[in-house]
């Protein structure tokens, strides 16, 4: 099946056990450049997973994702590993929970931004440090601070850098992973304005796994709650927060309303 | 019946007789003297004192001989003898400079001021087996490279005991004499050395505490982990700036009477070398040190020691630390070969007790997962069942 | 190709040292690493005579290339005269028998530890280096198995991130001698530590060049005429060591120079590391 043309992703019966425990079941979705999915449930409900086979990290036991090109459609888990690794580092980018995990902490925050650039072919110093600038003004991350190693950064700061270096190769699609968690709520609020804002502007399509409710609300578009790795409600995010229909899905909504 | 294994006192001596049977050896073959071994085995000798940590050729030998070769056991004889005798002074630090060099190179130059000295080493020896070792006492005469007069070596090869420009090194030659590019060897700042065998060592730990300890640690796990640091578990661009392995006179002050005394001379290793650091905050790129020193020949350690010295300065010097070469405690509480063959070497001990309450801790683990998981494949193990019951069984 | 029946029966070891068999699987290796330019072919490396670390994969090369019509030159940091350049080519005179040479246009075999010879080698020779650490990628990448993910995708950069590091801290590319290459437009390759004034002289060149890392377990291979390219970036273009003295014995000016401490009050001198080269330039001076 071909998505239509401005689809970027479209996720088709993707099951994935671990031993017993099936992880994911069943996932069917798809998404749209400019479009934010939510994907919320409680830990273990197979959301991180999901984005994991998402991002080629885990392969799926059943299942399609299929990934728009510049004049295709591909299905990153029938490629050979070796065209996977070509296609989905300029396509897919994954942004992780902790900035640690998608950092390099001993080389500099402009290395960090400049080094997908370079291995998709950048090869002009000048140009890879303009870029960095700019990615660090558009992450609220003062430019002569380029030079430093992000050891030395906040978490906030961190996690914007992290952000930077993912976006500034103008992948499709961006998969963030509890892009808030571990954050201070003042934090939390500033980077949320500042993805709202990253977003709109580049109008990229984006996958965020969350269990926080809030963030859900302000970033996504559409929502869809997981529970035991399968879809039990999906819709767009005001009708499923306003009007949640699956009782747990109601659990969750009035949890976070009580706080 | 059951009869349990009591106090083994027979056990133990016949034990030591068959020790003292198989270190002897077949009894038609001549018996091993201690001079023997001091003279002929001297690297083994060597390694046994600086790992030991006390200079006396002849109780390494005996120690070498009453273990019978397994040097870790003879470094430990020796280190228990250690601990026996009376501190009565403290020997002013050894002048390397007026070291009477036997061998000297330095790599960061094709010729250095002094000259290279190549000394007696196995580094360009073709490792084949030589036969000729095999028989009688070895007829080559090597008189020519004894005593005064008597050098007939040509070129840089001399075995240079007596030679005026070997005695007349700095301390500091070649790359190590431009300070413009090669930190100083300071001094501690405070100017007091700290004595591991007497204080323990507190991390994070000073560098006079490393020194002491990397000295005395086990050849085996240095050199490993300076390995390691040349595979890229923590790089850190060395150069050996200089080698030199000679006598230096070991000189004691007497406060009493004011006086400082030349007590004799002691054979050493010496290794400096030199790494590209940049990462150094304010200051300007340079050459940073690493410092080995052993008692006798053992250039193997004296450079892991070097190495290791520099990689557990990374942190000092501005570097990430992330690997085992670079973490002082790491290193320092692992390199002891006698606690370390200790605590290896302890499980052979009998450990029935704390076995027996695992077993016991091991069938409540069991039942609990047969019970969580309805796994009625999962039967009570035999041996596993509480202690009261076995007793009651038949 | 040699066999032990040709050698002579009282001695112990095979012509070259190594038995027939080993000598097969090493020049197998060879072939593999000639046909794909740069990529480290794994070969079951030998204890040696010497130690690893100070030549035996090229050793192994070297041992497996030999015929007895061969002329052998080994050396060590430019120069036939140093201790370990001297050890190997008696090693080899040795245990094969094969006549050695020190100059450069002579030998059909050129072990060389540090140095590529300043004179252009030729198609009729085989320049083997000594190496130490095959993997460019060890100094950031310690797994193996993520080192060759990077070479099997040739997505290189966290290579490139090293250059725009030192840029960026230092001003230039802080690289001096190892400094990586790519070959054939392809695989991301140490071109073991030459000093990198060295690195042009592998660009195309005529002689067939082959690294063996005994210690690790690796050979790789430039074929003659093939394309090597230093890494750099469009404005910040590799560059080599200029020197501005010149030779004091033969008075190069276009040669790498070793610097010779005259003592510890800062006087020194600099001359030819290409000793060979340094004899041969002073030889037809004195000639005309």
């Amino acid at each position: 099946m071909k998505p239509r043309a401005r689809e970027i992703l479209r996720v088709e019966r993707l099951s994935k056990t671990f031993g017993r425990v099936p992880a994911c079941s069943t996932v069917s979705f798809s998404l749209r450049q400019g479009e934010v999915l939510g994907i919320v449930g409680e830990s273990g409900s197979g959301k991180s997973t999901l984005l994991r086979c998402l991002a080629g990290r885990i392969q799926p036991d059943e299942g399609k994702v299929l990934v728009a090109s510049d004049d295709h459609v591909v299905d990153i888990w029938a490629m050979d590993e070796a065209s996977r690794e070509q296609f989905l580092p300029t396509t897919a980018s994954l942004i992780h929970q902790n900035p640690r995990d998608g950092l390099r902490l001993d080389i500099s925050a402009g290395g960090n931004i400049a080094e997908p650039l370079m291995a998709a072919g950048g090869r002009h110093y000048g140009s890879l440090r303009a870029t960095a600038l700019e990615w660090l003004e558009k992450v609220d991350i003062e430019g002569w601070r380029i030079d430093d190693l992000p050891e030395i950064f906040s978490g906030g700061m961190q996690q914007r850098l992290q952000i930077a270096r993912g976006l500034a190769t103008h992948p499709r699609l961006v998969l963030m992973d509890e892009p808030t968690g571990g954050l201070d709520v003042s934090v939390q609020a500033k980077l949320l304005d500042l993805l709202r804002g990253l977003v709109r502007e580049l109008g990229i399509a984006v996958v965020v796994v969350t269990h926080d409710i809030g963030v859900a609300r302000l970033l996504a578009d559409r929502l869809m709650v997981m529970q035991r790795g399968r879809v039990i409600e999906e819709g767009l995010t005001d009708q499923v927060l306003d009007d949640p229909h699956h009782p747990y899905t109601q659990l969750l909504v009035s949890s976070v309303l009580q706080v | 019946m059951i009869t349990s294994i009591k106090g083994g006192e027979a056990a133990i001596a016949a034990s030591h007789r068959l020790l003292a049977k198989r270190r002897r050896g077949n009894p038609a073959i001549v018996d091993l003297s201690v001079d023997q071994i001091r003279e002929q085995l001297s690297l083994a000798v060597d390694r046994v004192m600086s790992e030991g940590s006390l200079y006396d050729p002849g109780l390494a030998a005996l120690a070498i001989k009453q273990a019978e070769g397994d040097l870790t056991e003879a470094i430990y004889l020796l280190r228990a003898f250690r601990t026996t005798l009376t501190r009565f002074g403290h020997a002013k630090p050894v002048d390397t400079s007026a070291m009477v060099v036997r061998r000297r190179i330095a790599t960061t130059h094709k010729d250095v001021p002094g000259g290279q000295l190549l000394g007696p080493t196995y580094d360009y020896t073709h490792r084949i087996l030589d036969v000729a070792l095999m028989g009688e006492a070895g007829s080559d005469d090597l008189s020519d490279l004894d005593g005064e007069g008597a050098e007939k070596n040509e070129g840089r090869n001399r075995d240079c005991m007596l030679d005026a420009a070997a005695c007349a090194l700095t301390r500091d030659c070649g790359v190590l004499a431009r300070a413009e590019i090669v930190e100083n060897a300071r001094p501690d700042e405070e100017g007091k050395v700290a004595d591991i065998t007497r204080d323990p060592v507190v991390f994070p730990s000073r560098r006079d505490q490393r020194l002491q300890s990397l000295a005395r640690g086990d050849e085996g796990f240095l050199m490993g982990l300076c390995y390691s640091t040349m595979r890229g578990y923590g790089r850190s661009h060395p150069f050996i700036a200089e080698l030199r392995y000679g006598d230096v006179t070991v000189v004691l002050s007497i406060p009493e009477l004011d006086i400082s005394v030349g007590i004799g001379a002691i054979r050493l290793t010496e290794c400096q070398t030199v790494h590209l650091t940049t990462r150094d905050g304010s200051l300007p790129p340079r050459y940073t040190r690493g410092y080995g020193l052993v008692f006798g020949h053992g250039e193997r350690k004296a450079i892991s020691m070097a190495m290791l010295d520099r990689a557990l300065r990374s942190a000092e010097l501005g570097e990430t630390v992330a690997y085992p070469a670079q973490d002082d405690e790491f290193v320092l509480s692992h390199s002891d070969s006698v606690a370390a063959s200790g605590l290896v070497q302890h499980l052979k001990l009998p450990h029935y007790v704390d076995f027996q309450a695992e077993l016991q801790l091991l069938g409540q683990m069991r039942a609990d997962y047969a019970e969580r998981h309805a796994d009625p494949g999962l039967k009570p193990v035999a041996g596993l069942a509480p202690i009261m019951e076995a007793q009651g069984g038949d | 190709m040699e066999t032990d029946l040709a050698f002579d029966d009282d001695d112990v070891y095979s012509f070259a040292y190594l038995d027939e068999m080993t000598k097969r699987m090493i020049r197998r290796a060879i072939l593999k690493a000639v046909a794909v330019p740069g990529y480290q072919v794994p070969f079951g490396s030998r204890e040696m005579p010497l130690p690893p670390g100070w030549g035996t994969g090229g050793l192994q090369v070297t041992a497996s290339l030999l015929g007895r019509d061969d002329r052998l030159k080994v050396i060590d940091q430019g120069a036939d005269d140093t201790t370990n350049a001297v050890s190997i080519r008696r090693f080899f005179a040795e245990v094969s028998g094969v006549a050695t040479t020190e100059r450069t246009g002579e030998a059909t075999i050129i072990q060389t530890r540090h140095r590529i010879p300043e004179r252009a080698l030729t198609e009729d020779q085989i320049i083997v280096f000594q190496q130490p650490q095959p993997e460019p990628l060890r100094r950031f990448i310690t797994e193996e198995a993520v080192a060759r993910k990077i070479h099997a995708f040739a997505r290189y950069g966290v290579m490139y991130v090293r250059l725009y590091e030192d840029i960026s801290r230092l001003g230039h590319i802080a690289m001096s001698s190892d400094y990586p290459v790519v070959v054939n437009g392809r695989y991301l390759a140490s071109p073991s530590p030459i000093p990198k004034f060295d690195n042009p002289k592998l660009h195309r060149s005529r002689a067939l060049a082959l690294f063996g890392a005994g210690r690790e377990r690796r050979i790789h291979a430039i074929p003659p005429f093939t394309e090597v390219k230093s890494l750099d970036f469009a404005d910040y273009p590799f560059t080599v060591q200029r020197f501005e003295a010149c030779c004091s014995a033969c008075g190069a000016q276009d040669s790498y120079l070793d610097e010779i401490l005259l003592d510890d009050g800062g006087r020194r001198a600099f001359v030819c590391s290409d000793t060979a080269y340094c004899a041969e330039r002073r030889g037809e001076r004195t000639e005309s």
